[in-house]
């Protein structure tokens, strides 16, 4: 039931012949394994529903292929697909109620009525929909909808299962409970899923790996962990991660043992040169100019005049229940820093703010990472 | 609705009386004339009591129309199974005809989609007698001149934009992704057009037909010039009751009334049956 899915080389082109032939999507390739659960994740307009569709079967392939299970599908009409999906916008059918909805889903395979009931009965209490089964789409709320678009994907049984922004429309509380079932259902079924989100805590939670799409190319396809500790380039490093990333371009200098990261005359960062890596020295020493990424949660915050670490002067200290967001005027911009605990700090004090040489990201000044913490980008 | 106060309520009603007047009075009239012989309707003053009698509508069921010069032949049976089969065969025609293309325009951008959809509709407005003498000319050389077939044909003109442009919103207004789903369930898309797209627009296919149908019936100067009297439907046929003996309004006042009722029973029928359609949301996906 459960298969492999490969992209290689896909192509979306809007007007292909035309002067200025758009590129929804650019030479995307990635390779998912039987049973994977992937997210597409991107702003909006990123290629990541043209993907989706493109598998579907709803958008022409322009240039490329599509295999699931290793049959190439991207010539096939929608319904040889072997493929489910759930829309964003619900697509529920008007005249019918969500039960009947979830079940013509299911005409096609031919079951009992016996069969069909159990299966969406199955579904129904997964999705916390029992209650509202014999409702009708005009009826219920937009999450009920959304949810009974989920399940009609769910009934089926399908090679792959495409989930286009499925929880989208759900309250923070429901999103969680079954943000947690959705998984443990794919799970236990073995599934192959491709879920289209522009939520990076519901990719997060959901995926094993996560495609980031920015501009139709792909620009990293990881796992969440990866994404957040080594970002290919600084797009994914200031797209993934909330609050975003620091970023700043700096002008490295290295001498008497100490290397320095200016802009202009401040140094923003100082470390021995003994503290880091030889390789990572080595590479500061060969650029004129980087873009150094800072994690919020990685920045260090002491009293002012301490000893080591730039003078920051606070801007904004906002307790958000279980930590603090700190916002300091820092060089020519400002440093945000998240802090466990609250922070006793009002606007206008001044402080000190550092961060561990071991957590900062390097970038090149045209996106490619070079190095994060201790190791050169693309080391294990 | 907003509170009204008395005199506001009173005007409404009085505004509404009048204009029920304007419109129902004529057809009012008409169906005491068609009651009524000839001496009655034109003796002045006019009034509302009569004698009622039923001869003209038996002069136009039995055909045979007694003037002052003697008996004439009337078709008025035949022209309304006329006007029948010409509304009917038109509207069918253009179902078969414009509903796939209606899909087509709304849900496929093609090269001159838009000019070809315009150019559909620009039949509409076109003035009738403008293509007629050629068209006139054309049939007679083909041999379509004084048949149903090159009538129906020519109904096209009238019946096929409408419904073309109607149910092309309809279409446009049914989220894709509803078909879609559907389709990747496992189904084709023609089965798809079939159980999903036609049955969500069947409200605007049934306003669509409704109209057409109604714009067919009424038609006058196509089959004036396209057939003679054995082709013509009831608008044309009217003409007969124009006699050398003086005009027969009784009789026009009866086939009047024998040929709106078929279309305002339609009316009604359909109304009720859209009002159901719209109000079950059959349309918002």
């Amino acid at each position: 039931m459960t298969a492999s899915v490969v992209l290689k080389t896909v192509n979306k082109i809007y007007a292909a012949k035309a002067k200025n032939p758009i590129y929804a999507v650019r030479d995307f390739s990635i390779e998912i394994a039987p049973g994977e659960i992937v997210a597409l994740l991107g702003s909006s307009g990123c290629g990541k529903t043209s993907t989706l569709r493109m598998i579907a079967g709803f958008e022409e392939v322009t240039k490329g292929s599509i295999a699931i299970g290793g049959r190439e599908i991207h010539m096939l009409p929608p319904a040889r697909r072997g493929v489910a999906m759930a829309f964003e916008g619900y697509s529920l059918y008007p005249p019918l109620t969500l039960r009947q909805n979830i079940a013509f889903a299911l005409k096609s395979e031919r079951l009992g009525s016996a069969e069909t009931d159990r299966r969406v009965e199955e579904v129904a209490k997964l999705l916390e929909l029992t209650k509202h089964l014999d409702r009708y789409p005009a009826t219920v709320s937009a999450g009920q909808q959304q949810r009974a678009s989920l399940g009609r994907a769910l009934v089926r049984k399908a090679d792959l299962y495409l989930l286009d922004e499925p929880m989208g429309q759900l309250e923070p509380q429901l999103r969680a409970i079954l943000r947690g079932r959705l998984k443990r259902y794919l799970r236990e079924h073995g599934l192959t899923a491709i879920l289209v989100t522009h939520d990076q805590t519901e990719a997060n939670a959901l995926a094993d790996r996560i495609a980031v799409m920015e501009g139709g190319v792909l620009q990293q396809f990881a796992s969440p962990a990866e994404l957040k500790e080594k970002p290919a380039n600084l797009y994914v490093g200031t797209f993934i991660g909330e609050p975003p990333m620091n970023v700043y371009r700096v002008e490295p200098q290295i001498a008497d043992g100490r290397v320095s990261l200016r802009a202009g005359e401040t140094e923003l960062f100082g470390y021995d040169a003994a503290r880091m890596q030889d390789a990572v020295v080595g590479l500061l020493a060969r650029q004129s100019s980087v873009v150094v990424g800072v994690r919020p949660a990685d920045v260090a915050v002491s009293p002012a005049n301490g000893r080591g670490g730039a003078t920051a002067k606070i801007v904004s200290n906002q307790w958000i229940g279980d930590q603090s967001h700190l916002e300091s005027a820092f060089g020519d911009g400002v440093i945000v820093a998240t802090l466990d605990g609250r922070f006793a700090g009002s606007s206008g004090e001044t402080l000190s703010v550092s961060v561990p040489p071991e957590k900062l990201h390097i970038f090149a000044e045209d996106g490619p990472a070079l190095a994060h913490g201790r190791h050169l980008a693309g080391e294990p | 609705m907003q509170h009204m106060s008395t005199g506001e309520r009173l005007l409404r009603g009085v505004l509404i009386t009048l204009a029920l007047i304007f419109f129902l009075f004529p057809i009012f009239w008409i169906l005491l004339m068609s009651f009524q012989t000839n001496a009655d309707i034109l003796r002045i003053p006019p009034s509302l009591f009569f004698t009622p009698t039923l001869d003209n509508y038996v002069a136009l069921i039995t055909g045979e129309l007694k003037t002052a010069s003697g008996v004439l032949k009337l078709a008025f049976m035949q022209n309304l199974f006329n006007s029948f089969i010409l509304s009917t065969a038109s509207v069918a025609l253009s179902l078969v005809l414009a509903v796939p293309a209606a899909y087509a325009f709304a849900r496929y951008k093609f090269r001159f989609s838009e000019d070809i959809a315009f150019t559909l509709l620009s039949f509409k407005f076109a003035p009738p007698l403008l293509v007629l003498l050629p068209l006139t000319i054309y049939f007679q050389q083909i041999g379509l001149a004084n048949t149903y077939i090159g009538l129906i044909w020519v109904y096209q003109l009238i019946t096929l934009p409408l419904i073309l442009w109607i149910v092309r919103g309809y279409f446009e207004d049914i989220s894709p992704d509803i078909e879609h789903a559907y389709r990747i369930a496992g189904h084709s898309w023609a089965k798809m057009f079939f159980r999903i797209s036609i049955p969500l627009a069947r409200p605007g296919i049934a306003a669509a037909a409704l109209l057409s149908f109604i714009f067919a019936w009424n038609n006058f100067v196509f089959a004036l010039v396209l057939a003679s009297a054995d082709k013509q439907p009831v608008t044309v046929g009217a003409l007969a009751f124009v006699t050398a003996s003086g005009i027969q309004y009784g009789q026009i006042a009866a086939a009047v009334v024998i040929s709106i009722a078929p279309t305002l029973a339609l009316a009604l029928f359909a109304q009720r049956y859209l009002v159901e359609g719209l109000s079950l949301g059959a349309v918002k996906g």
